[in-house]
């Protein structure tokens, strides 16, 4: 019997890592269907596409798993749960039986079926592999079409100008991030890759592309645009299925309880795929953060190994774009009330968002001492004289209670 | 190699073996030292590898960088040898390298 992990993403990693950290002697199996062992994800789309290598690719080194007993099993498909056995079927028909089992299946890029959509040239941002095609194709004066202004999307857009490709964007919606943001940030980022020279075309669906055999151009309705490659960042899909098959419940993800327990006993869920309950934003959420996946993945850990601990986290994220380092701290939506403080021309400024008074987001641009203040200072009354002078500190604004 | 060592707030010491070209950060987390979560890996986002460098050995790291600076501006815990760990490249100089973690990080 083994502790059996299905995935070998960012929250399958923490979760061999955080097993070992709280006393775990028993094996680990690692099942992923990449040829990888776990690697960052958000460095694909930044670093690591723009050539820069100065942070390391990989999350922990070969020999870590090796060192701590963990057997890594990459090009390993997970095929079917059997959570009366206590078994995992993989590829090739092989059984293998888990004490506990973690379910780290993260997500998949949402794919175009639409006409043209198997040309070749046509790329998504999911995986390692799928980001060294993506390189091989990027060549400076080359054309790129970008579907989908969110951030994978605006990142990649960042980076192939600044190769000097001709870059597009287009978003079916009236604005860019238009799912995860405000307007205003919107049209910020909007008018952001529009001076450096990225078209941005919004309202603009895609119909389907042309070529012969490689894409030539992309169709969105009557227009044409012409590109030597696309490509395609319209969401993606958390990979429920092998749960759902099992009878394991879901709805909007694997559902989990506050300790990452699915309705299967000894089955827990972490990360992407995972829906839990947030109790400091009273909802339930599915998160796409490696906070989230790295966070969940350590509540999982210390529940296998009997202790008491649950997960309780403000969410968090970051988008890098040119010199631009976005950090957003909870969700703006949630407010009702938004302060700039800083100056937007200079790229350097934060949107404060307050529900009833109480901060419950930040947007951070080339600011992280606000987004560190957003974390620090979740849920707290403000006072909003002085919320606009960035040069007064957050915590120096927190109103008694 | 380089050898590092980690002391935890508690006292307890961690002596790793790190590997020249990755980062402080990175030695931590291969050697399953408690407390470093770099949940950003490694892109001076989170500030969640916050350590004190031993002050002997604090100007052989280098000093800390802008992003560094502004992150870490906010945090209560900030010492005068404060870095964030996943900005320090291991190096042959660095042999012997002691860094102390606070209680908790940001
Ligand atoms: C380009 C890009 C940029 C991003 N940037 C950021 C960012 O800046 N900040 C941030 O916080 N988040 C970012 N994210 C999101 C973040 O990477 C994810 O939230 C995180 O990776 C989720 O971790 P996970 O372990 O749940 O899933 P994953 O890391 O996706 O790992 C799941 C693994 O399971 C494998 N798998 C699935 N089904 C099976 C099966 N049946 N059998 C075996 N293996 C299987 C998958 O192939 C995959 O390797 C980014 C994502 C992408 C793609
Ligand atoms: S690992 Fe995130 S700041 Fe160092």
């Amino acid at each position: 019997m083994a502790i059996v992990i299905i995935g070998a993403g960012q929250a399958a990693g923490q979760a061999a890592a955080s097993l070992r950290q709280e006393g775990s002697d028993e094996e680990i199996i690692i099942l992923g269907d990449e040829p990888h062992i776990p690697y960052s994800r958000p460095l694909l789309s930044k670093e690591y596409l723009a050539g820069h290598e100065s942070a390391r690719l990989y999350l922990r080194a070969e020999k870590f798993y090796t060192d701590k007993n963990v057997t890594m099993r990459t090009n390993t498909r997970a095929e079917k749960i059997d959570t009366a056995a206590k078994t995992v079927t993989i590829e090739g028909g092989e059984v293998i039986e888990y004490s506990n089992l973690l379910i780290a299946t993260g997500s998949r890029a949402r794919i175009l079926n639409i006409k043209g959509s198997d040309l070749g040239g046509i790329f998504y941002l999911r995986t390692l592999d799928d980001v060294d095609a993506i390189k091989d194709a990027m060549a400076p004066g080359k054309k790129v079409v970008i579907v989908g202004g969110g951030y994978i999307g605006l990142e990649v857009a960042s980076v192939a100008q600044t190769n000097g490709m001709d870059v597009t964007v287009l978003e079916a919606a009236d604005r860019i991030l238009q799912r995860v943001t405000t307007p205003e940030m919107s049209a910020f980022y909007d008018n952001l890759h529009t001076s450096r020279g990225v078209k941005v075309l919004t309202n603009t669906g895609v119909s389907g592309f042309e070529g012969e055999g490689t894409v030539t151009h992309v169709c969105c309705g009557d227009a044409s645009i012409e590109a030597d490659m696309v490509i395609v960042g319209i969401g993606i899909i958390a990979n429920t299925e092998l749960a759902s098959e099992a009878g394991i419940e879901c709805d909007n993800g694997i559902t989990v309880d506050e300790r990452c327990r699915t309705s299967a006993e000894h089955v827990y869920a972490a990360g992407d795929c995972a829906n839990h309950p947030n109790p400091i934003l009273g909802r339930r959420l599915r998160l796409e953060s490696v906070p989230n996946a790295a966070d969940q993945a350590r509540v999982v850990a210390a529940n296998i190994m009997g202790k008491d601990k649950t997960y309780a986290a403000v969410p968090w994220f970051w988008s890098d774009q040119y010199d631009l380092k976005l950090q957003m701290v909870g969700f703006s939506a949630d407010g009702d009330t938004q302060v700039v403080r800083g100056d937007k021309s200079e790229n350097k400024f934060s949107v404060l968002y307050l529900k009833d008074g109480a901060l419950v987001a930040v947007d951070a641009v080339n600011c992280p001492a606000d987004f560190m203040g957003g974390k620090a200072l979740y849920g707290k009354k403000l006072n909003q004289d002085g919320l606009s002078n960035p040069d007064i500190p957050l915590k120096d604004l927190v109103l008694s209670e | 190699m380089t050898k590092i060592t980690f002391v935890k707030h508690d006292g307890e010491k961690f002596e790793v073996d790190a590997e020249n070209g990755t980062s402080v950060m990175n030695a931590a987390v291969d050697n399953l030292v408690p407390g470093i979560d770099a949940d950003c890996g490694g892109e001076c986002a989170c500030a969640t590898c916050h350590v004190y460098v031993d002050e002997t050995w604090f100007p052989k790291t280098g000093g800390t960088n802008d992003a560094e600076e502004a992150i870490m501006s906010l945090n209560p815990d900030r010492q005068e040898t404060s870095r964030l760990c996943c900005q320090v490249p291991v190096t042959d100089e660095m042999e012997g390298l002691v860094v102390r973690l606070p209680e908790f990080q940001f």
